[in-house]
C-alpha cells in the first residue's frame, strides 16, 4: 500500500456561479460553488479544483469571497486557477484559503514568473496548467504543442519540453489538459498524458475528455497520471466520486475510500 | 468541550487561514489566535507551530523573530504543542534541504531528501510526495477515534528520519519508510496536513484541542 491516486472534481466558475451546469438532486441551488464543493467534500473527493473564468476585475473580488467561503467549510486541498498573473494574485488566493494556484498563460508570457512564484510561496502550491494539442500528422512521431485562448492560438512550444522546463522552474505539479479531447467525452489523450508524466519527476493531473469511469482508470494505468480531473461526469450525477473510486480500485488502482 | 485558547504561531511562512478555520470548526468554543506576538503565545494554553516552503527561509524567520528560544521555552512549559509539516521538520536537529540547515533540535533526527524513490515494482515515484497516504500509528491520545492505517494528506519533498525509534508515533512509506508523526511528552508533530485531511485530520485536531499534554 502507498500513495493513493487522486480524483479531483473541477468547478468552472464565472462571476461566482458554477457554469457548464451542475445537477445535484438534493442541492437546491446547484450553481453555487460553495454548495457544490461541500457536496464533493462529503463524497470523498481528494481535492477540488476551482477554475475561475471570470473576465472582469469586479468578478474577481467575487472569486476571492467564494474561495473564502469554500475554505471555511471544506477541509481538503483546494486549487484555484484562472487569471493568476502576478505574485499578488497568488498571495490573494492563498490568503483567501486556496492551497495551490494554477498558472497557465502567465507562465507562457513570462516563464520566470513560475520561478519567482515557487521561490516565494514554495513549489507545493504552484501548479502549472498546460493546454496541449496534437500537431503531428499521420505517420509522424507524436508531437503536441501548447495552445492558448481556449485552444485557438498555437504558441510553437513543444508540450513535453515545456513540462520539463516548468518542473525545472519549480512547479510542484502539472495540470495537463488535452484541448483535442476537452469536452468530447472520448477519454484523455493517453499518449500525451503518458509522454508528459514519464518526462517529469513531479505529479501530473490528467484532464480533458472524461466521459466514463474507464477513462479515469485509463488515465492512471495507461497515461501514468498521478491524479485525474473531471467536471461534467460528476456535475450531472452521471457518476458519484465513490463510484469512481470503487471502479478504479476494482482495476487494481490504489485510491482513498 | 471546555473553552481553551490556542496560539497558531505566525512567522510569515505560509497560509495559516486553513489551520485556523479547521480549529474553529472542531472547537467552536476555543479562542484561536493566529499571532506573531511571543506574549500571546505564552498566554495560550496550547500552541500550534505550522510551516510551509523552504526550511532555510523558515529557520531564518524563526531566528530573526526570536522564536527559537520561544519554542524551546513553550515545549519545556509542558503545554500541548503541535508541529505541522515544515513546522515538524524545523523541530528536528538538521535538514538536508538548501544545502544543509541546522534546525531547532527539539526532537532527535534528520530531515532528508526523497531523491528518486522507488515503488514496490521498481517504478520511480514522483516528488513531491503529494496526496493521501496511509499512516501506521502508535497508541497515543491524538489518534483516538482514528482507524489504523488511515490516509492523510501529504505534500513534501523532504522526510523525517527519527533519531529515536521510540518517539515515532506514526509511520508512512514512500519508497522509504519515514516518520509521519513524532511524539515526545507534550510535543506532537505531524508531516501531513491535518487541516487538509478531511475527517481524520479534523479528528486529530479535535483530539489535540482536548489533549492534556500527557502521552
Amino acid at each position: 500500500m502507498g500513495l493513493a491516486k487522486r480524483i479531483i472534481p473541477c468547478l468552472d466558475v464565472d462571476n461566482g456561479r458554477v457554469v457548464k451546469g451542475v445537477q445535484f438532486v438534493d442541492i437546491r441551488d446547484a450553481g453555487d460553488p460553495v454548495e457544490v464543493a461541500k457536496r464533493y467534500n462529503q463524497e470523498g473527493a481528494d481535492e477540488i479544483t476551482f477554475l475561475d473564468i471570470t473576465a472582469s476585475h469586479q468578478g474577481r473580488d467575487t472569486t476571492v469571497e467564494t474561495v473564502e467561503k469554500i475554505a471555511a467549510e471544506v477541509f481538503i486541498p483546494l486549487t484555484v486557477g484562472g487569471g493568476i498573473r502576478k505574485i499578488d494574485d497568488i498571495r490573494r488566493m492563498l490568503n483567501a484559503g486556496a492551497d495551490k494556484v494554477g498558472i497557465n498563460s502567465a507562465a507562457i508570457h513570462e516563464p520566470e514568473f513560475v520561478k519567482a512564484a515557487s521561490d516565494r510561496f514554495g513549489a507545493q502550491c504552484i501548479v502549472v496548467a498546460i493546454d496541449a494539442k496534437q500537431v503531428s500528422g499521420e505517420g509522424e512521431p507524436l508531437r503536441w504543442e501548447i495552445f492558448t485562448h481556449g485552444g485557438r492560438k498555437p504558441t510553437g512550444i513543444d508540450a513535453v519540453a515545456w513540462a520539463e522546463r516548468m518542473a525545472d522552474y519549480g512547479a510542484g505539479e502539472i495540470l495537463l489538459t488535452s484541448m483535442d479531447r476537452d469536452g468530447t467525452k472520448n477519454g484523455f489523450d493517453l499518449a500525451l498524458t503518458r509522454a508528459i508524466s514519464d518526462a517529469v519527476s513531479i505529479p501530473v493531473i490528467a484532464s480533458g475528455g472524461v466521459g466514463n469511469l474507464q477513462h479515469l482508470a485509463d488515465g492512471v494505468t495507461e497515461g501514468h497520471a498521478d491524479a485525474v480531473l473531471a467536471a461534467s461526469i460528476f456535475h450531472f450525477r452521471q457518476y458519484t466520486v465513490p463510484e469512481a473510486k470503487q471502479f478504479m480500485q476494482a482495476q487494481g488502482i490504489e485510491v482513498r475510500l | 468541550m471546555a473553552s481553551t485558547t490556542v496560539a497558531v504561531i505566525d512567522y510569515g511562512m505560509g497560509n495559516l487561514h486553513s489551520v485556523a478555520s479547521a480549529l474553529g470548526h472542531v472547537a467552536p468554543d476555543a479562542e484561536v489566535w493566529v499571532t506573531a506576538d511571543p506574549e500571546r503565545v505564552r498566554t495560550a494554553e496550547r500552541v500550534i507551530f505550522p510551516g510551509v516552503g523552504a526550511i532555510r527561509d523558515c529557520m531564518a524567520e524563526i531566528r530573526r523573530l526570536g522564536f527559537d528560544a520561544l519554542l524551546h521555552e513553550q515545549v519545556a512549559s509542558g503545554k500541548p504543542v503541535l508541529g505541522i509539516c515544515v513546522g515538524m521538520q524545523a523541530l528536528l536537529e538538521h535538514s538536508e534541504e538548501n544545502g544543509g540547515v541546522d534546525c531547532l533540535g527539539l526532537l532527535p533526527g534528520e530531515v532528508r531528501f526523497f531523491g528518486a524513490p522507488k515503488g514496490p515494482q521498481g517504478e520511480v515515484l514522483k516528488v513531491p510526495h503529494m496526496g493521501w497516504n496511509q499512516v501506521h500509528h502508535s497508541d497515543h491520545p491524538l489518534w483516538q477515534g482514528i482507524a489504523q492505517d488511515t490516509r492523510f494528506y501529504f505534500v513534501h519533498s523532504y522526510y523525517v528520519q527519527s533519531g529515536d525509534p521510540t518517539l515515532v508515533a506514526g509511520e508512512c512509506q514512500y519508497g522509504v519508510p519515514f516518520s509521519a508523526a513524532l511524539a515526545k511528552a507534550n510535543l506532537f508533530a505531524v508531516q501531513f496536513h491535518p487541516e487538509k485531511s478531511h475527517e481524520a485530520g479534523l479528528r486529530l485536531l479535535q483530539n489535540f484541542m482536548a489533549w492534556d499534554g500527557r502521552p
